[in-house]
């Protein structure tokens, strides 16, 4: 670590790490310390369970109770994984709607010496974090009480870990193109995130095969990351199940992990582009201390 | 002076009156004023609808489901509605710093609500019915009435008990300060599942249905899907007679729940001098 890291008084600019550390912590705050811990945990965990239970109960009367059937395991496990994708959409459109609107501090970390891009991947981390907790619970949940056959011996750690740490990446550069829009709208700009990460649903694969979709629509999914970053994450949890979900059933394993860091690559250069256009545009219209009480 | 406008001075029923229209213009207007909703209010949750119909259909549930998903997604929109532009509403007003104007004009708070109300209701049945119309050309929802007049009673009680609901919660809201946001984030899903949005709410055990009917969306929606798709009139949780009783019972409740929880937020805010505070 740098001293400039370690050194609150230098006159240095702060490093990324610390950046990152302080916004992710503040993240964090934010996200948490409205209530106290027990509220915040029963909060965390009722959202996540009611949404899965919209599902569960959707499944349950047209197919009945077979909660242990490779269709249903494959939609429980991609529509827990898919609460991350809203996280990390809406993490970074929140941080710039919080700090604009609410706390109207973005100008203040414009004119400090920090780098916005990084501040801004900070603040999703918070509530990536708080999904992760959502992930864990939903899949929990679907263990003890719906039976579930994930195993923790049979799953493929390695696979997981990579797709995992890619998707995430690549999820938090998709927040950023969004989030950086939310930089120039005023109006109807907090449900921006939760909206498209919902849209997302339709393209992802989360909870029926993109075969399902009528076929523009199937090429819509196939540009985006998430199906393939699902995908993947069915192949390494539940591996036998995973595999028979009829998505990319003639791509491998490392194909896939392939094609996802092709997107990460990808992503991470359209977000600074698209970053770069946005933020330039809001400047220029001296939106970054606009207050616009929508 | 010829460039003076008088002012009239109302007070009574002219001025509530005055007071509702005042209250719900900004959100008529804004829907003429300000396109952006098509996009955000429609065509994004419109998406929600439409993964919800691919779930049934990748399940190949029976057609009258994908019309249950249709209808649900546009009622959808009234709670969202409820939620956020009338439960969490005064909380907002409080942070901009509107409530206190509110509370110092001759005007009754309870015009107020009912103009965000009217004003709301207004609003949203314009998105709901986008949502309905286009849901129902894409994906071919065919519906038979069975008593148009039932259906609009129906529609009436749901829409009053619900905003009455509505107009009770903003003023428990405004108690939470910051945990407002987070209390309206927090009612949003579980609602959905246990009101029954995209399913029948008979797929729950009667005292969970029963509890659900609480939020008058479950039993108006039970209502208009036994009305609408009379082939799943067996699914109906009560009797559509039944349930238009129970409607206009909480339509009274929640509008004489709504005055008086109003009137107690505004003697204690009053009295603690916090109807000004921005609580970040």
């Amino acid at each position: 670590m740098s001293s400039a890291e370690t050194t609150p008084n230098s006159e240095a600019k702060p490093g990324k790490l610390l950046t990152f550390r302080t916004s992710a912590w503040l993240g964090w705050m934010i996200e948490s310390n409205w209530t106290d811990p027990f509220i915040f945990a029963i909060y965390s965990i009722i959202r996540p369970i009611s949404t899965a239970a919209i599902l569960i109960v959707m499944y349950l009367v047209i197919r009945g109770g077979d909660f242990g059937s490779a269709d249903f395991v494959n939609l429980y496990i991609g529509n827990a994984f898919f609460i991350l994708v809203g996280a990390a959409i809406q993490g970074v459109s929140f941080g710039i709607l919080d700090d604009r609107e609410h706390y109207r501090t973005l100008k203040y970390i414009y004119i400090a010496p920090v780098r916005v891009p990084v501040y801004l991947f900070g603040r999703s981390v918070a509530s990536i974090l708080v999904a992760c907790f959502s992930v864990l619970i939903t899949l929990g949940f679907g263990i003890i009480f719906l039976k579930m056959p994930i195993a923790l011996a049979e799953v493929k750690w390695g696979l997981f870990a990579a797709a995992f740490v890619l998707g995430m990446a690549v999820m938090i550069c998709l927040g950023l193109m969004l989030g950086s829009w939310t930089l120039i709208i005023k109006n109807n700009a907090w449900s921006l995130g939760e909206s498209l990460g919902a849209g997302l649903l339709i393209f992802s694969g989360a909870v029926f095969p993109l075969s399902v979709l009528p076929v523009p629509l199937q090429w819509v999914g196939s540009a985006l990351p998430i199906s393939y970053w699902l995908t993947l994450i069915r192949r390494a949890l539940v591996p036998g199940i995973g595999r028979a979900y009829p998505m990319y059933t003639n791509l491998s394993d490392q194909q896939l992990i392939l094609i996802l860091l092709g997107f990460t690559l990808v992503y991470a250069a359209l977000a600074a582009l698209i970053y770069k256009r946005f933020d330039f545009i809001a400047r220029e219209r001296g939106n970054i201390d606009m207050v616009s009480n929508y | 002076m010829a460039l003076q406008t008088k002012v009239t001075r109302n007070s009574g029923a002219r001025l509530f009156l005055q007071s509702v229209i005042g209250r719900s213009y900004p959100r008529v207007i804004g829907t003429q004023r300000d396109l952006s909703w098509l996009f955000f209010d429609i065509f994004l949750p419109f998406l929600t609808m439409v993964g919800y119909v691919y779930i049934y259909r990748a399940l190949k549930a029976p057609e009258e489901y994908i019309g249950f998903v249709v209808l649900g997604s546009a009622m959808t929109a009234y709670w969202i509605n409820i939620l956020w532009s009338m439960s969490s509403q005064l909380y907002w007003e409080k942070e901009t710093g509107n409530l206190a104007l509110y509370v110092m004009s001759p005007t009754p708070l309870m015009a107020i609500l009912f103009g965000m109300a009217s004003g709301g209701l207004f609003s949203t049945t314009i998105r709901a019915l986008v949502i309905l119309v286009v849901g129902n050309l894409l994906f071919q929802v065919s519906y038979t009435i069975t008593s148009f007049w039932a259906l609009f009673l129906v529609f009436v009680l749901t829409m009053v008990a619900l905003y009455g609901m509505g107009m009770m919660l903003s003023s428990l809201f405004l108690l939470f300060n910051r945990e407002a946001w987070h209390s309206a984030n927090l009612l949003q899903a579980p609602v959905m599942l246990f009101s029954g949005f995209y399913f029948p709410v008979s797929a729950f055990n009667f005292w969970v249905a029963a509890a659900a009917s609480i939020v008058p969306l479950t039993l108006g929606m039970d209502a208009i899907r036994q009305l609408v798709f009379p082939s799943t009139a067996l699914l109906g949780f009560l009797s559509v007679k039944l349930e238009l009783i129970i409607l206009a019972i909480l339509s009274v409740l929640f509008l004489a729940a709504a005055f008086l929880t109003l009137r107690r937020m505004e003697r204690l805010a009053i009295k603690h001098g916090k109807i000004t505070d921005r609580l970040d």
